[in-house]
């Protein structure tokens, strides 16, 4: 674990965050994300939602116009060039990459740190972790839907982020899978004192969360 | 490096056909200091309309732009209209789309085999249905009125709108629109015209132009197919631009002139037909004309399809056919027998035009295909991208005839030393194959989902990384599609070959053209075998490398 803050720190801040379209200011808000917590953003579509994790990840098209300070563990986000924010990201999508295996995903997102055999190794016991030892060589095509979600799931996670932004991540799975992802992901994100922002339209995402609700 | 891609892409489209058109500006008007022209004159101008025959050669351009593009694209927009989404509609469209990398001399002399006197189609109903033994005096092909160079024309310029016309198809909403027209009591084919055509058009307009630029400026099609006294202007103009008296470049360079002009004013003719049509189709779209009964129409333009078809395929069945033909006397509907002669007699003579061809079109395949994917990679990391003015640029090497501005590069190639030459050809081939690649590649490179780079981001990846580990991966198939397209295009090329390899540069195509005079089948029936084979070769590599690389990776590997 990174070593460059002390607990207390390890929270999500959104101080004065602001982002308009033209002259149509869809977000405006402040909030701190603990860690180990989940804090739901709630809106209709069109209202913002992934326009805001956008702009967290570093990805917010030039056609928008946003301020405001994204603070991580201590460090200022909104100047770092995207690859070095370590936020993971979970779409309603698993985004398997599908040129590579199952486990080849785990290796790509696995810290550079890690290096030789480990790097397999820890890929392997992530595979093990959500029961899907044995299915290291198969192409994600193959998969069901719930074995996407978990894969990607543990190939954010091994990716060791310092937050996790949802967008939507259980509104493709059908009832049944969708409650056992939201436990597994909440659970995950507890554990590894990860403070986590979801957006979702849906309000029983938000009451499995737990935590604060916001409303855009 | 990777934000001066797009300024060097836009500097090789404009750069080459700006310098090319003031190195016949200059001539035209009587400045070329090495020929002794030092002053401005409008003489060259003068005996530019003295020359006989001329008005004619001028009509017959312009009448090959507007009538050929007319006639196709009337074709595709009927059989698109009466048919998208039907059984037969795929069935035809399967058959069609491979048509479009055969070259255009392939394509002519397939034509040229079928039709004329002593063709394959006198020959399989001779004597028993046209009572016929020996071939009729009748002068098909070469005809004064150009009707068989514009069929060649046509049959290869209806693979290239029916794939425009699809490609812009999914962004115009056509299922709906139709849809709802056709709940108004419209018949498939008016509510498609009334409802989806209007919108569809503005997308498809610069192909469109493209097409109307090409047909009123071709050579080696109106070379194999067309009229020869006098022949089509462009066809003129390389006379005079290979006359052995130089004095005559100048008259050359008016006469390039006078083509760019002529192609202006086709494309200006039908940009007020445009106007013209727009309010018609307002005034039947207000007055509720409905035209239930579409058959015949839509029974039409299925036969038109599938005829431009059926002529490209038998074409090419007729030229491989002679390739290995015994003796095949008239009236015979096949040679009496089969061999290699032919080909084992012309092997040496096909090596060095074919090593040339290859080289030539992987390099600026090559070259075009580095520069698309750093455009594009620029475009993905930066957000930004050109708009429709960088697409207007994308199309200018395709809306300027290429003799306009051709001779004029090669002029001052020449100057600079550098003409003659690999780099030189394999330059003046990047000009266009250039836009083809970046065309074929910006649409399924801007379809890619973001969210995967998002994620890999996520990871620490760099860009660099992104685009090398997931984005090129995931899009190997489309960009070696769009390099096979870049590929066949180079091969078809015949007149920058000509002019920028000075002649010293053969290649199959220009080889196969020159052959056209000798009338020789069985060696015409070789090289243009070997000038479509090159382009499906490509093709059938682009469909293979990701179908073994991805042999187990279901969601990339291409359907064969």
């Amino acid at each position: 674990m990174s070593g460059r803050a002390r607990p207390d720190e390890r929270s999500l801040r959104l101080e004065a965050v602001t982002i308009a379209l033209k002259d149509r200011v869809l977000v405006d808000l402040s909030l701190t994300v603990e860690p180990g917590t989940v804090t739901t953003v709630m809106g209709p579509s069109g209202s913002g939602k992934s326009t805001l994790l956008a702009y967290i990840a570093g990805f917010l098209p030039p056609a928008f116009a946003a301020a405001g300070t994204v603070a991580l563990d201590g460090t200022e986000l909104t100047a770092l060039p995207p690859h070095r924010r370590r936020v993971g990201l979970l779409f309603q999508d698993a985004l398997l990459f599908p040129h590579l295996s199952v486990l080849g995903n785990l290796m790509f997102a696995l810290p550079q740190a890690v290096r030789g055999r480990e790097r397999r190794a820890r890929a392997e016991a992530a595979l093990a972790e959500i029961n899907l030892a044995g299915y290291g060589g198969a192409d994600p095509a193959t998969l069901s839907g719930g074995q996407r979600a978990r894969v990607a799931l543990m190939r954010v996670l091994v990716s060791e982020p310092c937050a996790l932004l949802l967008d939507e991540p259980f509104s493709k799975l059908d009832a049944d899978l969708r409650g056992q992802m939201r436990e597994l992901v909440f659970a995950a994100a507890r554990e590894r004192h990860l403070p986590v922002l979801l957006v979702t339209h849906d309000a029983t995402d938000a009451k499995a969360a737990g935590g604060p609700v916001v409303l855009l | 490096m990777l934000r001066l891609a797009p300024y060097l892409t836009i500097a090789l489209l404009i750069g080459p056909v700006a310098a090319g058109i003031l190195g016949v500006v200059l001539p035209a008007f009587g400045y070329l200091p090495t020929l002794g022209g030092t002053e401005f004159t409008l003489a060259h101008f003068a005996a530019l309309i003295e020359m006989p025959g001329l008005a004619v050669s001028v009509l017959l351009s312009l009448a090959a732009g507007l009538v050929t593009t007319f006639i196709a694209l009337l074709i595709v927009v009927l059989f698109v209209a009466g048919w998208a989404g039907t059984p037969l509609f795929r069935v035809l469209h399967s058959l069609i789309s491979p048509l479009l990398s055969v070259p255009h001399a392939a394509a002519a002399f397939g034509l040229a085999f079928l039709i004329a006197p002593s063709g394959w189609l006198v020959r399989l109903t001779s004597p028993w249905l046209t009572g016929l033994s020996a071939p009729p005096d009748l002068l098909v092909i070469n005809d004064p009125l150009g009707l068989a160079m514009m069929a060649g024309l046509v049959v290869k310029e209806i693979p290239f709108l029916l794939l425009v016309t699809l490609a812009a198809l999914p962004q115009t909403d056509a299922d709906r629109l139709s849809h709802v027209a056709t709940s108004f009591g419209y018949g498939r084919t008016a509510g498609w015209m009334i409802a989806v055509l209007p919108r569809l058009y503005r997308q498809i307009r610069l192909p469109v132009y493209a097409v109307i630029a090409y047909a009123s400026s071709v050579v080696d099609v109106a070379l194999i197919l067309g009229p020869t006294t006098p022949p089509p202007l462009a066809v003129q103009l390389v006379k005079w631009m290979n006359d052995a008296d130089l004095a005559m470049r100048f008259l050359a360079s008016a006469g390039a002139l006078l083509q760019l002009g002529v192609t202006i004013a086709a494309i200006a003719i039908w940009r007020l037909a445009e106007i013209g049509f727009a309010g018609l189709g307002r005034r039947l779209a207000v007055g509720g004309y409905r035209r239930v009964g579409d058959r015949p129409v839509r029974a039409g333009a299925a036969a038109a399809m599938g005829l431009a078809a059926a002529v490209v395929l038998f074409g090419l069945l007729v030229l491989a056919l002679w390739s290995v033909a015994g003796p095949w006397r008239f009236p015979d509907a096949l040679p009496r027998g089969l061999t290699l002669d032919g080909w084992m007699r012309h092997l040496d003579g096909l090596a060095r035009p074919l090593t040339i061809t290859v080289w030539t079109g992987f390099a600026a395949t090559v070259i075009a295909l580095v520069l698309t994917l750093a455009c594009l990679e620029n475009e993905a990391r930066t957000g930004k991208s050109g708009g429709d003015r960088a697409l207007a640029v994308l199309y200018l090497p395709l809306l300027v005839p290429q003799i306009a501005f051709l001779f004029g590069l090669q002029v001052l190639l020449l100057r600079l030393g550098i003409d003659g030459g690999m780099a030189a050809l394999v330059f003046a081939h990047l000009i266009f194959v250039l836009p083809y690649v970046f065309l074929s590649l910006a649409d399924p490179w801007r379809a890619f989902d973001n969210r995967y780079a998002e994620i890999a981001a996520g990871f620490g990846k760099t860009p660099a990384a992104v685009f090398w580990r997931v984005r090129l991966p995931m899009l190997v198939a489309a960009s070696l599609t769009a390099a096979a397209v870049g590929f066949a295009v180079s091969v078809g090329q015949y007149l920058p070959t000509l002019l920028i390899g000075a002649g010293r540069l053969p290649t199959v195509t220009t080889e196969a053209v020159a052959l056209a005079a000798g009338g020789d089948r069985r060696v015409i029936g070789a090289y243009a075998i070997v000038q479509a084979a090159l382009p499906f070769v490509g093709f059938w590599i682009a469909l293979a490398v990701p179908a073994i690389l991805y042999r187990n990776r279901r969601a990339l590997r291409p359907a064969l």
